[in-house]
């Protein structure tokens, strides 16, 4: 069920800012929700999300109910060299999804 | 009765004396309406807790958000820091505020150098008509604050399944 979408330039220059977009498929119950019988909707978000550039921990972000559902952050690093850029969510009820993608850096 | 300072005030007293005039179903009404809007002093607070209650100054952080909302569900927002990001000045973390959703924190973002520029973007469920407030962590202690205000025609977390 749980699905990414990742967007990240396949090649870049040396120093170059790259912008990155990420997208994770997840409700993000807020937990103030109720049914018609007035029972209250337990809370199930993402709560951490996490990317790592060849291993090192580049950008994190907390995420809140506020959050929309699938929710999609963007942001910015600095193309430093080749090799992996990894994605991790982490919530409610053992949420876990990863995802990577490759760069090129000349 | 003591007279309501003002229209917030006024309604919300309104709505608890309706709320006590039809029992029982008023009960669970009001407490609906508790629940699901905080209070521009609850974000203060959040934002006391962040900044360890020490004065943000108001600039270098721009918050974008749409000044006119159709659908409170998915708002795209935008944020970004006026920083050279070197190792010596950068940002550390940028956290956005809500004044009126239940919960007053969003999102917090922890960054760095190699961010290369401190700029992010997102998409926010929003509650109610309101101000929305970002707060940056500078890496030499100072906080740094921006807002941004919009109308909400059809708030989040209201629909029922």
């Amino acid at each position: 069920m749980a699905n990414a979408l990742i967007t990240v330039p396949k090649t870049a220059k040396r120093g170059e800012v790259i912008e990155i977009k990420t997208l994770v498929s997840h409700t993000m119950e807020t937990g103030y929700r109720r049914t018609e019988l007035g029972v209250p909707i337990p809370r199930d978000i993402a709560r951490l999300f996490t990317c790592t550039y060849n291993g090192v921990e580049v950008f994190s972000a907390e995420l809140h109910p506020a959050i929309s559902a699938n929710p999609y952050i963007s942001f910015f690093t600095v193309a430093t060299e080749s090799g992996t850029i990894a994605f991790h969510w982490r919530g409610d009820n053992g949420f876990a999804v990863s995802s990577s993608a490759t760069i090129t850096v000349t | 009765m003591k007279r309501p300072r003002n229209r917030r005030a006024f309604l919300a007293s309104a709505a608890g004396l309706a709320a006590a005039a039809s029992l029982p179903t008023g009960v669970h009404a009001q407490a609906t309406v508790n629940m699901l809007r905080g209070t521009e002093k609850d974000m203060l607070a959040a934002i006391a807790r962040v900044t360890g209650s020490k004065p943000a100054q108001k600039g270098r952080v721009k918050l974008e958000v749409p000044p006119l909302v159709d659908n409170g569900n998915a708002v795209a927002i935008s944020v970004a820091v006026d920083s050279p990001m070197t190792e010596a000045n950068h940002v550390k973390e940028i956290h956005i505020f809500s004044e009126r959703n239940p919960e007053p924190v969003i999102l917090s973002m922890k960054l760095g150098p190699r961010a290369g520029r401190a700029a992010a973007a997102t998409r926010v469920r929003l509650a109610d008509t309101q101000t929305l407030v970002a707060i940056a962590a500078m890496s030499d202690g100072t906080f740094w604050s921006g807002s941004a205000q919009t109308v909400v025609t059809i708030a989040a977390c209201l629909e029922d399944l």
